[in-house]
């Protein structure tokens, strides 16, 4: 059993090194890019809403926690606690994916979705005219990097869906909770990248109004 | 447990291909050695598919005149080709066919870390394959194996996606077989197994197993941002948004170079049992051997630009990979001087496998050296696009990969069935393989130096001559396949039964019974000696 906990966390930990270089790649070439056009880069930024972007950073952190709190209450054997922080854990996380809907609402409504013909608009007096072009690029990346992110997301909504199940059938306790663990390694490292996507997406703009 | 055991009638004994019956026990089995069995039957009928493919374009290659397909129709040839073959042959190989089934026996384990993970990796791979194939019979892909942008994205009218899409899946196939192996060689190893004991096989496996655990995610994301861009026709690739096209060629070689190492370190594992068991001698510096596979996958990592000394990339840059490349020579020969150091003095006998060893220490020698003209960035700048590269590229894979992995499949062909192939044949076929190769391939090098360019179905007449010395190798070269194919097939039913070690091998997997139960091993075995302790043959007590 000790070499099954063993073998299956480090499997997980492999497993996190791969979704490291799958993100990897977007991250690495969002740096060329942002090396390579960063004013445009800076004034795109500007059409994120950081509000809503905060928001969900709050709300993943506390996901973080319950996720936190689950596994501690599988190691304990409290099978209550353990459903309820699972139960909190999938609220926060649907909460993030609601969220995240109503933001993509945004940028379709305001035509800031360069994949789909007719809902790309560049005008006003936040969008300089020489970042046409490149200001594209940089919301390709916002919708690719937070779709992937959101996939992952849901990923981690059918994980937690299956615990619940295995909680409630009280699978979990003090000797074996190997699965609570793996799956709470997997949440953490999905809230992780929004941590790094955050700044990198909605806050490159707003630096010189924070100082 | 005696390591030399001939007991024929262990064939009527309870074993792994025994132990059930039905279709449901072989698609629903957690066996590492039957899943390693079904990898062997997928990965055959995909290489026998990617070799239908080469055919036809030696056939073209013929004759100077573009006259048997269109330009558009051969593109598709030497592109299903290379997707048939690299992502769904070389990459899945011998980690998947042999590293499966013998990973687990010469570690002492029952089974690998996640035998259902294993199962799914099969799986996963049969989804990609159908993917690749349906690109296949829907009307092909144009674009090359590695997807170039912005031809890939925006010009090609060809189902691009639908291949891609088949790479990226057989990617996660990878991912998880590189996943289990490197939970399995860390968590499993029996009693007395110290990393210092491993087989220089396993070793081999667990480097490559790293670089399919770092390297296949960035080619995923790679490929998915290609289909993304072709699907909506803008994405960040797009030269006509300021997108940079030649990123794409870093991302897609960041992983394809590592990837050739993928392909040919655990086919340098194969090697390393393979010439010590024939030599009758232990390893020559096996600590050299174990530590030069990490710093092939180490070094592996840092050359990738070496495929763009042409593309535009920053002179300096190009610098930076030239010389890096060259590092990478180093590990690959420290291993070939310890291969050929094991057979100094050792007591050679010529079997078949060891006929296989000595075509690959040729061959990847030459394929290798030809690598070091390339990686000279004024040497590549000369033969870019031409049949140089194309040789040198076969010669490592064809006459490496290729070789070690036919040498590791005769040497474990015992194991796996039971039964003995025909030795005659075998060398007879081993032989066939070394000529054939050699015509097929080292035209093109003399080929591509005086200028042919690769990817044309037409060329110059002065060609002619060589090309058709190609293709008559080719043709003997197929024919060096094909013939293992039907006395492996044979000797499914009439080949001698083998006994447990019909080589008088080292190594915990050649103690099991052959073939071996469903758990391998009845008690989990003790280690007690270093690998390879041929020299010790007489006081040897292994498990």
């Amino acid at each position: 059993m000790a070499q099954q906990f063993d073998s299956a966390t480090f499997g997980m930990w492999v497993f996190l090194l791969t979704e490291i270089m799958f993100f990897g790649g977007m991250f690495g070439a969002y740096t060329v890019y942002r090396t390579m056009y960063p004013e445009a880069f800076a004034a795109t930024s500007n059409f994120m809403n950081p509000a809503f972007g905060a928001a969900n950073t709050a709300v993943l952190i506390v996901s973080s926690l319950s996720m936190a709190l689950a596994v501690r209450a599988a190691h304990l054997g409290q099978q209550k606690v353990l459903q309820l922080m699972l139960v909190a854990t999938m609220i926060f996380g649907a909460a993030f994916l609601v969220i995240k809907g109503f933001e993509y609402h945004e940028h379709w409504v305001d035509g800031k979705v360069p994949l789909i013909a007719g809902h790309w608009v560049w005008d006003g007096p936040n969008a300089p005219p020489q970042f046409a072009h490149q200001a594209q690029i940089l919301f390709c990346f916002y919708f690719f990097m937070t779709g992937f992110h959101a996939i992952h997301m849901l990923v981690g909504l059918g994980i937690m869906t299956t615990m619940l199940i295995m909680a409630r059938k009280g699978t979990f306790g003090p000797t074996y909770y190997t699965p609570i663990e793996v799956s709470g390694l997997y949440w953490h490292f999905v809230d992780i990248v929004w941590i790094f996507l955050f700044p990198l997406l909605y806050l490159i703009g707003h630096t010189k109004k924070l100082i | 447990m005696s390591t030399v055991l001939q007991a024929p009638e262990t064939i009527e004994t309870p074993n792994y291909l025994n132990a059930e019956y039905g279709w449901k026990s072989w698609l629903f089995t957690t066996d590492h050695k039957r899943i390693a069995v079904l990898y062997l039957i997928s990965i055959s009928a995909m290489f026998a598919l990617g070799g239908i493919f080469a055919m036809l374009i030696r056939l073209e290659l013929l004759t100077p005149q573009g006259d048997l397909v269109t330009s558009d129709t051969y593109n598709k040839f030497f592109t299903m080709h290379g997707v048939v073959m690299i992502f769904f042959f070389l990459v899945p190989s011998i980690p998947a066919t042999l590293g499966n089934f013998l990973i687990p026996m010469m570690i002492g384990a029952k089974d690998l870390a996640f035998p259902r993970i294993n199962l799914l990796s099969w799986y996963i791979y049969v989804a990609g394959a159908i993917f690749a194939l349906a690109s296949i019979v829907m009307g092909g892909v144009d674009t090359g194996w590695t997807f170039y942008t912005p031809f890939s994205t925006t010009y090609s009218n060809t189902f691009v996606i639908t291949a891609a899409t088949g790479v990226f899946i057989a990617g996660f196939s990878s991912i998880l077989t590189g996943l289990n192996f490197i939970v399995t060689v860390h968590k499993m190893r029996a009693p007395g197994m110290t990393w210092g004991r491993l087989p220089l096989f396993v070793w081999a496996n667990y480097a490559t197993a790293l670089i399919q655990v770092l390297g296949t995610p960035v080619l995923a994301i790679t490929l998915a941002l290609i289909a993304l861009e072709r699907g909506f026709h803008i994405g960040i690739f797009d030269p006509a948004i300021g997108g940079d096209p030649i990123l794409f060629q870093h991302m897609f070689w960041f992983y394809s170079h590592p990837a050739v190492y993928i392909m040919i370190l655990p086919g340098m594992g194969v090697i390393s049992e393979l010439v010590t068991c024939f030599s009758r001698k232990g390893i020559f510096g096996y600590s050299f051997i174990a530590g030069s596979s990490l710093g092939i996958a180490i070094i592996g990592f840092l050359v990738w630009g070496h495929h763009m000394f042409v593309t535009g990339m920053s002179m300096y840059a190009g610098l930076y990979f030239s010389l890096l490349s060259m590092f990478v020579a180093v590990p690959s020969a420290i291993k070939v001087f310890n291969w050929t150091a094991t057979m100094y003095r050792g007591s050679i006998s010529y079997e078949t496998p060891m006929l296989y060893v000595f075509g690959f220490i040729g061959l990847f020698t030459i394929g290798g050296l030809t690598g070091l003209f390339l990686a000279t960035l004024g040497v590549d700048v000369h033969v870019t696009d031409t049949y140089f590269v194309v040789a040198h590229f076969h010669y490592v894979m064809v006459g490496g990969m290729v070789v070690a992995y036919l040498g590791g499949l005769h040497f474990w062909w015992p194991k796996i069935t039971g039964k003995m192939y025909p030795e005659g044949w075998g060398k007879f076929s081993a032989l066939l393989v070394f000529v054939g190769f050699n015509l097929t391939f080292f035209p093109q090098f003399i080929l591509g130096y005086l200028g042919q360019p690769r990817r044309y179905h037409a060329y110059a007449p002065e060609f002619q001559v060589l090309n058709v010395m190609s293709t008559a190798g080719a043709s003997v070269l197929g024919l060096g396949f094909l013939i293992p194919l039907i006395y492996f097939l044979w000797s499914l039913r009439y080949g001698k039964a083998a006994g447990n070690n019909p080589w008088g091998a080292k190594g915990l997997e050649w103690t099991t019974q052959s073939p071996p139960t469903t758990f391998n091993f009845d008690e989990t075995p003790i280690v007690t000696e270093e690998a390879y302790a041929y020299a010790k043959h007489e006081e040897a007590h292994v498990g």
